[in-house]
């Protein structure tokens, strides 16, 4: 399962929305293909009745009262913005 | 007076300030000067502040956290020109207490990395070796606090990042339990993993710079209350029950002379009244790598994925949004980040994600409980911290397995959200040995204390050879 | 089980006639995904205010804007009120609830995944039983969970259609506000109950105060999807998803659009394609726009940033305690007095409480429903303001009083301290004596149209009922005037 085919780096690269040229595609297929085989590894021990762990903290129900705070002020909003249009983030057409 | 930053830690920087032999001003100053004088060799900073406000003493503060009005980069040309309109929560919590932000240290590209030769903006040096690696990610920081560039440093660690880099540069620092930090404002790698921590020349400080940062923060979610620290006093380790988990001490890899120089530092520990027996970790140091390395990529593809050029950083054309987000991406991203975010995605994908992030996540489950097992009969669990002291550079980046062995030592307690606190423990061929200690969950005192009377013991000089 | 595709409606939609040779083979199935946005005070994950106006991005802060290093904290009533929609809709409450990110770009996406529940929601496996005038039917729910909205993109145009767009503006004051999506079985088999179904969740949300659930502000969306398979079949075959649809009627008339295509297309032994058909609410007359469907790969995963939710039972029984007798269960116990129709839109419509108040000061249950269900609505008054009593006195008095008086005391029945008493006194014209002189002057004043009447043009009838109606300031009994002219001409 470690090996990873030119067009799975082209579907990774697209959901990842990386563009990649021709050379970098051939680059990464043979390091991610490198990089696989070894975290690969993680599918030799039996895991069967294993749950899984997502976080580390066995903690829950954090969360914050339904209370209203200052919102940013435009200028900050904006403040790092490349392209503005009035009060709008302004993007090419989606 | 002259303030002398290369000897000078936080503690005693801030007695000057406190008996007024010196004013904040003449401190910031004194730094300021070292930076100038210094880091031109290092490039410890990517940014440095003229005058950040503050009636205290200095901090560096590596690049991934955020700092209102001051340039955080994360070490990634996508972020070159992104100033943050809020302060991180540390960063807050610095304030409160006077401190004043030196400038913000250089760090592997979003902090992925064991070397720092992946930022963007130019590797660090190694403060006793300019040819090697300060390691990574917060190498900047390392270098910053090791050459008497800033008292004390903020760091974060994903898999390592401060741990490692202070065992290269030969001071100490901390990677805290998960959950005792804030990481609201620090530019997301991995989230339920990364973890800011203190970076300090001793024990003490580290352990004081720890209480001003920790604690429950209600804009992170996966924060707890934490025990009140104790700042360390103790010179002996009497009833201190050392684990020394055997696969951590005889992995592949580890230098000769870094395993000399922590026997060494354990044969130190007994003599000052610990106990130290052997123990084992049987699947987590094989696993933990692998682990890891799917976990956190994983965890980046999505944290990344808000570079896509539309509220801050960089820009490039394209005739439509996703043609634009491609290009952008591809010029702002370097290849560490694009090689994680691409096995992130792909582990997480349609058909991959039970055989991939699914079954690392339940390898993870194995790692806590091995750790969890063995923290039932040890107070703290030793071992080096890096297999190798400092590489040259360019002597691993074309290999990227090869690098993320580097972190084989460290990966694994972090994987559990243990806490594990590097001391220099002594020198191999006239380069810092680290030597780590990994404590149970919220152990940090216990750490404090063990790590303080072996630092007294070793005697270690935290400033490097070629500046004395 | 309902069979073929008939309509139950009583009024005829004008849905395509699917009975044309061998639709009683087919049988639809169709599914819905509702998402409602609660009306807390603050959004979902930040404290921004949850709310309409104001001016573009003003209600926004880093976590909403998804500014590096900001992280989410979890609404504590978003969370308690989709509890007790998940109760309402009788699911499980879940004892852990995991938030999952969902990975997409978009522009009005900013952290370019949504933070949103997957295989852990809060609330699974409930049923809303949608009272029909046959009974109940029970319409499964596959799963109620909690997750945030998307910002607001307005797409700028010449033509100010989504094709040949010149940019794409992003306003991110809805962004992150909170969204509850209910998800049902394939368990409705005609657009009617697909309806009846979103009506009746409607008054539920509404009525728990969780949601304006307002289709035309986009407090309540949905998407319905659509299939049909031979009747008798178990199978499930390709499905098409109708988007953006902004009434409960136009979607009704959609789904027997759709229903109708799918069965012309396999009679004419086509295959059924996979695909979204996008409604433009503004303009409901123009076809939809058809797209493939891009075979997306979310790449779900739990949301590190965010811990499990784990409600506890005293959560869960607090949040049961609050919840009234649900509308469904009221139109079936209204219908057992009324027609289920009458029930039905008392219900639906927020005013069967008041027509329960009515009955129990002495109005007449039909009266009072006609007088709800018509005027009433008509003159958009707030159910809640009304003296039941006045009003009940006032649809006693309706055929006693003259017309315009009835009407002027309706349109004030919501003011404070209105007493019917005045309008009651005004009685009615009955007495042909004094309507007779009247009715036929305006006859006479009229031969052209008098004579096209009695050469068999019966609707004008009603031109002379209401120029009398009009002559006698709307005092005269409509009854007895319809009488009088019929006889007169
Ligand atoms: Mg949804
Ligand atoms: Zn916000």
């Amino acid at each position: 399962m470690a090996r990873i085919t030119r067009d799975e780096v082209l579907h990774v690269a697209r959901l990842a929305r990386i563009e990649l040229s021709d050379d970098e595609v051939a680059k990464f297929q043979e390091q991610l293909a490198n990089i696989l085989e070894a975290v690969s590894k993680v599918s030799e021990l039996d895991l069967s009745d294993v749950p899984p762990t997502a976080h580390p903290l066995e903690i829950a129900n954090a969360w914050a009262e339904d209370v209203p705070r200052d919102c940013l002020p435009l200028d900050e909003v904006f403040a790092n913005a490349p392209d503005r249009d009035g009060d709008y983030f302004r993007t090419p057409p989606a | 007076m002259t303030v002398d930053t290369l000897r000078l830690s936080a503690e005693e920087a801030n007695g000057l300030l406190t008996r007024r032999e010196a004013s904040s001003d003449e401190i910031y100053r004194a730094y300021l000067d070292a930076i100038g004088e210094r880091d031109p060799e290092l490039h410890a900073f990517l940014y440095v502040c003229e005058n950040d406000p503050g009636e205290g003493i200095p901090i560096a503060v590596k690049d991934v956290i955020g700092t209102r009005g001051i340039p955080t980069t994360a070490g990634s040309k996508i972020l070159e020109s992104y100033i943050p309109v809020y302060d991180s929560t540390v960063i807050a919590n610095c304030r409160e207490r006077g401190l004043r932000v030196i400038g913000k240290t250089n760090t592997d590209e979003f902090a992925m990395g064991s070397s720092t030769e992946n930022s963007a903006f130019g590797p660090s040096h190694n403060p006793w070796d300019p040819s090697r690696v300060p390691g990574g990610s917060g190498g900047g920081s390392a270098a910053a606090v090791s050459a008497g560039l800033a008292p004390w440093a903020l760091g974060s660690d994903t898999g390592g990042s401060i741990k490692q880099p202070a065992a290269l540069c030969g001071h100490v620092g901390l990677r805290p339990t998960y959950g005792t930090v804030s990481r609201y404002g620090v530019v997301a790698f991995a989230s339920s993993l990364d973890q800011v921590g203190p970076v300090a020349r001793n024990v003490r400080d580290c352990a004081f710079l720890y209480s001003v940062i920790s604690g429950r923060d209600e804009n992170d979610s996966t924060t707890v209350d934490v025990p009140a620290v104790e700042l360390p006093t103790a010179e002996d380790l009497k009833g201190l029950r050392i684990g020394v988990p055997k696969e951590m001490n005889g992995a592949a890899g580890i230098e000769g002379g870094v395993t000399a120089a922590v026997q060494s530092a354990l044969e130190l520990a007994e003599s000052l009244g610990a106990s130290v027996e052997e123990c084992s970790l049987p699947r987590s140091v094989d696993y933990g790598v692998a682990c890891y390395y799917l976990v956190a990529p994983a965890e980046a593809s999505a944290n990344l994925a808000r570079y896509d050029g539309v509220r801050y950083g960089l820009r490039d054309d394209g005739a439509d949004f996703r043609e634009m987000v491609m290009k952008t991406r591809d010029a702002g991203l370097g290849d560490e980040p694009k090689r994680r975010i691409m096995i992130g995605a792909y582990a997480l994908s349609a058909g991959y994600y039970d055989a991939y992030y699914g079954t690392a996540q339940k390898v993870r489950t194995v790692i806590k409980r091995e750790h969890d097992a063995l923290f039932e009969r040890f107070d703290v669990l030793v071992s080096p911290t890096s297999p190798t002291v400092a590489f040259p550079i360019g002597a691993k980046i074309d290999d990227p397995v090869a690098m993320y062995m580097n972190d084989v030592l460290t990966i694994p307690s972090c994987m559990a959200g243990l806490p594990g606190l590097n001391i220099p423990c002594g020198l191999s061929e006239g380069l810092p040995v680290g030597l780590q200690l990994i404590g149970p969950q919220f152990g940090e005192n216990t750490i404090f204390r063990a790590a303080h009377a072996l630092e007294q013991a070793i005697g270690f000089d935290v400033v490097p050879e070629r500046l004395r | 089980m309902t069979t073929g595709v008939g309509s139950t409606e009583p009024e005829k939609s004008g849905g395509a006639d699917l009975r044309g040779a061998g639709a009683g083979s087919w049988e639809p199935v169709i599914g819905l995904e509702i998402h409602v946005q609660l009306k807390t005070e603050t959004k979902m994950f930040c404290r921004c205010r949850n709310g309409f106006g104001g001016e573009p991005n003003s209600q926004t802060c880093p976590v909403c804007l998804a500014f590096p290093g900001a992280l989410p904290v979890p609404n504590r009533r978003a969370i308690e009120e989709t509890i007790k929609l998940g109760l309402a809709l009788d699911c499980t409450i879940a004892e852990r609830a995991v938030f999952h990110r969902k990975n997409y770009f978009y522009p009005d996406n900013p952290k370019a995944y949504q933070i949103s529940q997957y295989d852990e929601p809060l609330c699974a496996r409930g049923h809303l039983d949608v009272p029909t005038e046959h009974g109940v039917t029970r319409i499964g729910i596959t799963r109620a969970h909690l997750e945030e909205d998307a910002a607001k993109n307005v797409h700028v145009a010449a033509s100010g259609r989504i094709h040949g767009a010149t940019a794409t503006l992003v306003d991110f004051n809805r962004c992150g506000t909170p969204l509850v999506e209910i998800v049902t079985e394939p368990d409705i088999h005609d657009a009617e109950t697909a309806k009846r179904f979103l009506q009746l969740l409607r008054q539920t949300v509404v009525e728990l105060e969780l949601s304006d659930a307002e289709l035309e502000h986009g407090s309540m969306r949905f998407d319905v999807n659509v299939s049909v398979r031979p009747a008798g079949s178990d199978e499930l075959r390709t499905r098409t998803e109708l988007k953006n649809m902004n009434s409960f009627s136009f979607a009704a008339k959609g789904i027997e659009r759709e229903i109708a295509r799918q069965i012309r297309i396999y009679e004419d032994g086509g295959v059924v394609e996979q695909e979204t058909l996008h409604f433009d609410p503004a303009h409901e007359e123009s076809p939809p726009l058809r797209s493939k469907e891009e075979a997306q790969d979310y790449r779900y995963f739990p949301e590190p940033d965010l811990v499990p939710v784990e409600p506890g039972k005293d959560l869960v029984d607090r949040l049961r305690a609050t919840l009234q007798v649900l509308p469904g269960a009221r139109i079936t116990r209204i219908a057992e007095t009324l027609s289920f129709y009458d029930a039905d839109v008392l219900v639906t419509g927020g005013l069967d409480r008041l027509w329960t108040s009515l009955v129990d000061a002495g109005a007449d249950p039909k009266e009072a429903a006609n007088v709800l269900a018509n005027q009433f609505v008509a003159a958009g008054i707030d159910p809640g303001t009304v003296d039941a009593g006045e009003l009940a006195k006032l649809v006693s008095a309706r055929a006693e009083i003259p017309r315009a008086a009835f009407d002027e005391a309706l349109a004030k029945v919501g003011e404070r301290g209105f007493s019917a008493d005045p309008y009651l006194e005004q009685k009615v014209v009955a007495d042909t004596a004094e309507l007779d002189p009247i009715i036929q002057r305006i006859i006479d004043a009229n031969p052209a149209q008098a004579e096209q009447y009695r050469s068999g043009k019966e609707g004008l009838l009603g031109f002379f009922v209401g120029r009398v109606m009009k002559e006698t300031g709307g005092s005269a009994d409509p009854r007895v005037v319809n009488e009088r002219v019929r006889a007169l001409l």
